[in-house]
């Protein structure tokens, strides 16, 4: 009995990386969602896309029975261009940020507010 | 297949892609900037031109290992993307003239166009994901192209948004594959049609998360905080790029991923995934309605009245399970109409606002009096957004009603009935408008009068509301074969 508990912590598999995954983009919604500071909410978009490729990473090890043998090699390729495109984002992201701070001299979305939220 | 019949497939888009380079490159190194809005116009008619004889031709095939796939589904979403683009770039040619970046805006415009154009025959995961973002990212430098406080609220707000948006259909892309084990469309429909039930949960978790991502695409309520500050603060010629091109794509990828890549009606979650939408179309239609009756700025207003158009097109969505395809056919009509209806009231709003400096509701008090031919295509817009016959708006509200009832359910019948009483709602905004632009005395007694392009594009899109309204049977027609295209 205890050793089947321990067998099901101590041997990793698909569960455990999708339970890491799944806090981590929880994590990363609630900075999203809760930061007044526009850079803390990019911050966590980029965890929550991390908590997305890291259940891709997983997927594509553990890909499920029965099933073709491609899902290794197009997760990873997946991966790689959501790096990419959040890269891209970000670079916008920070543009944006900077524009927003030389215009008004904050960052802060409660004080962004000429346009009603 | 080899490279020359790959290039074909995707031709219409690499010609958009080619042009938003040259625009760029020419920019760099001749002085004059006329040169970009020739070379933009030209880049949109080869790719239209590509995407008419694709579409005569009725090609359908697939490309790239299958990331591609152009049918007549594809060519009739990107011939609305294309057309879009064109006239939103032919009627606000005098304001982008005065633009400190215009040959970006050109450039950006092209690149958002050929990225809406993969979008439409995006048919594996990694090409959607991909194509929704480069279309989103250049978006978010066009709201914010003006440099201005507001353009660059907007444009944060926007992207922040559309970041935590993207990150969330990313996620439910990420489960549908781990399920399934596959990226591209055809492999998810196998895997889907013998999906065992104990899957059900994770699915239903999945496709939560991506039409929540592509809500926020389709501006569907609780999912469109940013559409009013948005259009409100971008200039009025992306605020109708925004609310057409981006609005079509987002419903071509829905219809997409659910019809050819889930199987619509006959997929086991279809009454689940039907609920959905009938929630958010319901929320949708209020929220916008709502929002719109105590609105002053004419944008601003505009941003709520897309909010439950929205919704008006996603009874169609809903629509799935009343059986056969015609929910899909009836989304993709009023797609189409919602072209000619939403371009004619932006660009008339955008008109005034370059002519008077503000879009105030009360800027166009009396409007007939100083600008008679743009009070009355805005006039035709207006009754079509109500749904009034006989313009194309009435037979789309009709068509995609209709689509709803036919299959008895009850969730769908309460919908309409809803739907009909918001019609009744949005009636009292866009009518206190029109009442506004013919009764009231004018603010200023000069004329004012559009430049020979505007007038063109506004004529076009006037006779387009008018002439889908009186004969609807092509566009009905080249809409069902569009979607029968998917199955």
């Amino acid at each position: 009995m205890i050793e089947d508990v321990l067998d099901l912590i101590l041997t990793i598999g698909l569960m455990h990386y999708l339970i890491v995954s799944g806090s981590v983009f929880a994590l990363g919604s609630v900075i999203a969602l809760g930061k007044r500071n526009a850079v803390g909410v990019l911050m966590g978009v980029e965890l929550m896309l991390n908590g997305a490729i890291l259940a891709l990473i997983a997927f594509s090890r553990f890909p499920p029975a029965g099933t073709a043998t491609t899902a290794a090699l197009e997760g990873h390729v997946f991966v790689v261009f959501v790096l990419t495109v959040a890269a891209a984002e970000a670079a916008i992201a920070l543009a944006l940020a900077v524009l927003v701070y030389r215009k008004r001299e904050t960052v802060d979305l409660d004080r962004i507010n000429l346009l009603k939220w | 297949m080899n490279l020359a019949e790959h290039l074909n497939v995707i031709g219409p888009a690499v010609a958009l892609f080619v042009g938003s380079g040259t625009v760029l490159l020419v920019g760099l190194m001749l002085p004059r900037r006329a040169y970009s809005f020739t070379l933009t116009c030209l880049a949109l008619i080869i790719a239209g031109i590509w995407l008419l004889v694709h579409h005569a031709a009725g090609t359908e095939s697939s490309a790239l290992g299958g990331a591609v796939r152009i049918d007549a589904f594809s060519n009739f979403f990107s011939i609305v993307i294309v057309v879009a683009t064109l006239s939103i770039v032919l009627a606000t040619r005098t304001w982008a003239d005065t633009l400190e970046r215009s040959i970006e805006f050109y450039a950006l415009l092209l690149t958002a166009a050929a990225s809406m154009t993969i979008l439409t025959q995006a048919s594996d995961l990694i090409t959607i994901f991909i194509a929704i973002e480069t279309t989103s990212i250049s978006q978010f430098i066009l709201v914010a192209i003006v440099k201005d406080d507001k353009g660059a609220e907007a444009g944060l707000k926007y992207l922040l948004t559309g970041a935590v948006a993207a990150a969330v259909l990313l996620y439910g892309f990420v489960f549908l594959f781990g399920v399934s084990g596959v990226v591209s469309l055809d492999q998810i429909l196998s895997f889907a049609e013998s999906a065992p039930e104990e899957y059900r949960l994770v699915l239903l978790l999945s496709l939560m998360f991506i039409v929540a991502g592509l809500g926020y695409k389709m501006a569907l309520a609780p999912f469109h905080g940013w559409a009013p500050d948005v259009y409100q603060g971008a200039p009025s010629a992306i605020g109708s790029f925004l609310s057409v091109a981006s609005k079509a794509t987002g419903f071509a990828v829905a219809l997409r991923l659910i019809y050819s890549g889930l199987g619509g009606g006959d997929f086991y979650l279809a009454t689940d995934l039907s609920r959905i939408f009938v929630i958010l179309a319901v929320a949708s239609m209020i929220i916008g309605n709502l929002g719109a009756l105590r609105q002053t700025d004419a944008k601003r207003l505009l941003g709520y009245s897309s909010i439950a158009q929205a919704g008006n097109i996603a009874v169609g969505l809903a629509a799935l399970t009343a059986g056969s395809v015609s929910g899909a056919s009836a989304v993709t009509f009023f797609v189409a109409t919602y072209l000619f209806t939403n371009l004619g009231a932006f660009l008339s709003v955008h008109f005034i606002r370059s002519k008077l400096g503000s879009s105030e509701l009360t800027d166009f008090a009396g409007l007939i009096k100083r600008s008679p031919l743009v009070a009355v295509v805005l006039s035709i817009s207006l009754l079509s957004l109500t749904g009034i016959p006989p313009t194309a708006g009435f037979i789309a509200k009709v068509y995609v009603f209709n689509a709803a009832i036919t299959g008895g359910d009850l969730w769908l019948v309460g919908l309409v009935a809803v739907a009909v009483l918001n019609t009744a709602i949005s009636a009292y905004y866009y009518l206190r408008w029109l009442r506004m632009m013919w009764l009231d005395e004018p603010s200023g007694d000069s004329a004012i009068r559009p430049d020979g392009w505007q007038q063109t594009v506004l004529v076009v899109m006037m006779a387009g509301t008018v002439l889908i309204g009186i004969l609807p049977n092509p566009l009905i027609n080249a809409a069902k074969t569009a979607v029968e295209s998917l199955i």
